[in-house]
């Protein structure tokens, strides 16, 4: 009943996801995003747009911020990839997760993935940043419950955050 | 009935974080397009790419023998309407024989993967026949107009003309009478989740599951069964997590339906993923509204009559239309104390994507228009703002004339509050050049009073299950889209119960498993799905208590139970711990379930006129800002440094999580008032996308202080009342206010952005110049 798919040209992709070394097998056109999601079955990166509007998918590309979305997955050969979902180690949530959730950082959640990941990469380049840096390195995150207030108090607050 | 407001404040005084939180901070929450569906057909929809048509010829048959296409569907397939109101469902999922907007659903196809969907909707033969189309409420409402709809002459779909007081008496014994007009963009939701719904049917038991968006899985329900022609027995609707509604899935999506149909024409599971741009045109926010106000007041600042012209562009179909056209006129009472309102209200279909209801139902924009005027009154008076606010306000507990009951008002505080954390009165008139700052107040319902659905059941029901576990388990159909109701359940029995908010877990909004709830909108859950909660636990006390006293051999009435610890009156030497008084309490019965219901008793559900349930409550909120503004006289860029809120929210039962909804429903009425418009282009929107349709970002957004004030509702669960919808109608109007303080120009129009501020103040120059140019020449 169902058609045979005409199956585009797969490469494999070598990359190190979350800390891990994996091999999948990429068309040149899927997009980052996607081979997040359906291939490597990470959910946590989101969608909210039809391409670069909104900030949802943002993943850390050797500690970039990056939008996965309009990223596509060949180009992260060889490189670091970091999704939400490789914060939390040793069952203990990272200072920007804890942070996010003990201080109202999120509300509906969706925006949360990608906006901790934003926030991740600055505190990683500047330990200590202050109000503007944090408003400008999270522009790019569109969030629609917050109004940014509890947001850029959970990002100050773990940048306080000894651990 | 008198709601017990004794609290035992644990939780309550220092707000806990969302009892889901850790999912969504760790990314494994997962909302519909997360859900396993790698076995899932992919659906697709064909829209219509006219406004207003006739459908000539639709033919699939060739969409249909392309291999990989399991099902393509359309109207045909469903002769059933559908719609939120029972007396307006005028909508069909796919169109059948005309279509009404730009968008409109025709046919959907459900096929191996998406290339093969999109393939096969290239390949379906369409013929429309244009016919007029109207974009404005004047256009469609002229004479000479096709009426949208057969029963709706001059496409009106509702007119409202209610009178309360003698108006003309109360302009007459005015000092003075002002009447302007106000327009306000139509706006949309724009959550930051996509819609996306997931449906199965099973052919072999005949049932349906569907797992989508929604804010009102009962109503989904509800309508899947009319629509899809099935035992309502056979449907269970889901709501996994999701992100953000603020009214935009208030109503049945078509979206949804028609993932359920092509499930069941495919035989199979079917996901549905809408595009940003499909999720902008399924759109149901707040209307384009045009606003004719004229007020009268006295000298001392008393408002003495109003009277109020509303007309709303409310698109294709129904929708909510209805009520948001009464609202409108309602909830010009319950705020002040005005003895004469006058309301004439027109909803108007146009060849646009159906309006419906956002945060603020029906309120916002005529809020913006009265808050607007009455400050430029206070001016030509000379006198203060907060003095003009502070004689006109209502005295709880009261009926307002349109017979709504204010059972608690705390709105004076509220304006105490932001007068001095803003330093209003030390600042006001010293303000630097291009510096302002204005106010407003603003209201909103804790829920309807008289449901949509009158079947006499509660408004809301909990149910509770405590077991060998010792958790407790608390089933409620509301639907949690990231406001924190789950929490707020969780509290509420934790409270009453004095146990751990740690011991019990919520299962919400599943409907094979929770009992009926209507939904998350018009600010309802707390209150009434509160109130339930916090039976439901004083039930399942009794039992527990009865259980410790058996055990502990004495009276009921005399066992205390405080902190997990059941004891006999306060003596210390007989009390039992909480898993052995559950151990008790199952002996001969097993497992504890109780019930627990709220109902607002009629006398709270509204006048007797017509339309008069709508804007009943039995508990409203109150709000008062202050915004701080800088205006660029260069570029008419406005810059708001600052705002302060405070809103009275009868008591915070989680107090972390009612500064996030006053937050965020500040910062959305932001968006609203400074750049947020939809816009469409011979009826297509040329909004649909996150760069075109521009809410604000980190860079735009102000430092807001939010203030709490509690003035401890008689009937509010704990004594509480709304927090998410109350405060955003105040802030246009202040931002408008602080425009007028900073540089005495008064905007009349929504968003107000840069080229609108720019053309007033060359307006004013150009004025300025021929003034002193005809000064010269005589």
């Amino acid at each position: 009943m169902h058609a045979p798919r005409q199956q585009p040209q797969k490469r494999l992709l070598r990359l190190n996801l979350n800390g891990r070394w994996r091999e999948d097998a990429v068309s040149e056109s899927d997009l980052l995003v996607d081979y997040l999601r359906q291939v490597a079955h990470l959910t946590g990166t989101k969608t909210g747009c039809d391409g670069g509007e909104c900030g949802a998918c943002t993943v850390l590309i050797d500690g970039k911020a990056v939008p996965s979305c309009i990223t596509l997955a060949v180009r992260c050969e060889g490189r670091d990839v970091e999704t939400i979902e490789g914060l939390a180690t040793r069952s203990r949530l990272s200072r920007l997760q804890r942070a996010f959730h003990e201080k109202l950082g999120t509300q509906c959640g969706f925006c949360t993935p990608g906006m901790i990941m934003a926030a991740e990469a600055l505190l990683r380049r500047n330990p200590k940043p202050t109000d503007s840096e944090i408003r400008t390195a999270l522009s790019g995150n569109l969030c629609r419950c917050t109004g940014y207030v509890k947001i850029i108090e959970s990002v100050k607050a773990a940048a306080d955050s000894t651990s | 009935m008198t709601s017990d407001s004794k609290i035992v404040g644990k939780h309550a005084r220092r707000g806990v974080p969302l009892i889901d939180g850790i999912e969504k901070v760790t990314g494994r929450a997962r909302y519909t397009a997360d859900l396993d569906h790698a076995d899932a057909l992919v659906g697709r929809i064909l829209r219509s790419a006219v406004s207003h048509g006739e459908i000539v010829r639709l033919d699939v048959t060739k969409a249909r023998a392309l291999p990989g296409v399991l099902a393509v569907i359309t109207g045909d397939d469903c002769p059933y309407t559908f719609g939120v109101l029972p007396i307006a469902m005028n909508e069909y999922p796919l169109a059948r024989g005309r279509v009404r907007y730009r968008g409109e659903p025709i046919a959907a196809v459900a096929a191996i993967d998406a290339e093969t969907a999109e393939r096969a909707l290239a390949l379906i033969e369409l013929e429309l026949k244009a016919l007029p189309a109207y974009y404005t409420s004047d256009a469609a409402s002229a004479s000479s107009a096709v009426p949208l709809h057969d029963n709706k002459p001059g496409n009106v779909e509702r007119e409202v003309h209610h009178q309360f007081g003698d108006v003309a008496q109360g302009f007459a014994a005015a000092d003075l009478v002002r009447e302007e007009r106000f327009s306000c963009a139509e706006i949309n939701h724009a959550q930051i989740e996509p819609h996306a719904s997931l449906a199965e049917f099973d052919p072999l038991t005949g049932r349906l599951l569907v797992q989508t968006v929604s804010q009102v899985g009962y109503y989904l329900h509800l309508m899947l069964a009319r629509c899809l022609n099935m035992d309502s027995s056979r449907i269970r609707v889901i709501k996994p997590f999701i992100g953000g509604g603020f009214g935009a899935r208030v109503e049945v999506l078509n979206f949804e339906i028609i993932t359920a149909l092509l499930a069941r024409a495919s035989v199979g599971k079917v996901m549905m993923q809408l595009t940003r741009e499909e999720t902008f045109i399924t759109h149901r926010a707040r209307p384009h509204t045009d606003v004719r106000l004229k007020l009268g007041m006295k000298k001392d600042g008393r408002i003495v009559a109003c009277e109020c012209n509303v007309v709303q562009r409310g698109g294709a179909y129904a929708g909510y239309g209805i009520v948001t056209i009464l609202y409108a006129g309602a909830l010009l009472h319950g705020l002040y104390d005005i003895p004469a309102v006058k309301y004439d209200g027109y909803r108007i279909y146009t060849n646009l994507p159906p309006c419906g209801a956002m945060r603020g139902h029906g309120s916002v924009n005529v809020r913006h228009a009265f808050e607007c005027l009455v400050d430029r009154m206070a001016r030509e008076l000379g006198l203060d703002p907060f003095v003009v606010r502070r004689a006109n306000l209502l005295q709880a507990p009261t009926r307002t004339m349109n017979d709504l009951v204010v059972n608690s008002c705390g709105l004076a505080e509220c304006l105490d509050k932001v007068e001095r954390a803003s330093r209003w009165q030390e600042r006001i008139g010293r303000m630097p050049p291009g510096k302002g700052l204005g106010m407003a107040c603003s209201h909103y319902v804790s829920g309807a009073a008289k449901p949509i659905h009158f079947t006499g059941e509660p408004h809301a029901v909990v149910n509770l299950k405590l077991d060998f576990d010792g958790g407790v388990t608390a089933l409620t159909g509301a639907a949690d889209i990231g406001q924190g109701s789950s929490t707020m359940v969780a509290i509420a029995v934790a409270e009453t119960l004095d146990i751990s908010l740690d011991r019990v877990r919520v299962i919400a909004a599943d409907t094979a498993v929770t009992p009926k709830d209507n939904g998350a909108y018009s600010s309802r859950i707390t209150f009434m799905v509160g109130n339930a909660a916090i039976d439901a636990a004083k039930r399942m006390k009794a039992v527990l208590i009865a259980a410790a006293a058996r055990k502990l051999e004495a009276r009921p009435e005399d066992i205390e139970c405080v902190g997990e610890v059941f004891r006999v009156g306060s003596g210390d030497q007989s009390s039992l711990p909480f898993a052995d008084v559950v151990a008790a309490a199952l002996v001969d019965e097993g497992a504890i379930t109780v019930k627990g219901s709220f109902t607002c008793p009629p006398e709270f559900q509204g006048g007797k006129h017509r339309g008069g349930a709508v804007g009943s409550t039995m508990g409203f909120s109150y709000a008062a800002q202050v915004v701080e503004v800088s205006v660029d006289d260069a570029t008419g860029l406005i810059t708001v440094d600052k705002v302060w809120v405070a809103l009275d929210c009868g008591r915070a039962i989680n107090p972390l999580a009612v500064e996030g909804q006053i937050q965020g429903s500040v910062w959305m009425g932001m968006g609203q008032a400074m750049c947020e418009e939809t816009r469409y282009l011979d009826g297509l929107p040329a909004h649909a996308s996150f760069l075109e349709y521009r809410v604000p970002t980190t860079m735009d957004s102000p430092p807001i202080e939010t203030q709490i004030v509690e003035s401890i509702d008689p009937y509010g669960p704990f004594g509480a009342k709304e927090a998410s919808e109350g405060a955003l109608a105040g802030f246009p109007p202040a931002l408008v206010n602080a425009i007028g303080n900073a540089i005495g120009i008064n905007i009349d129009e929504l968003p107000v952005t840069p080229d609108r501020v720019m053309d007033a103040l060359i307006q004013r120059r150009r004025q300025a110049k021929l003034a002193s140019s005809m000064k010269a020449a005589s």
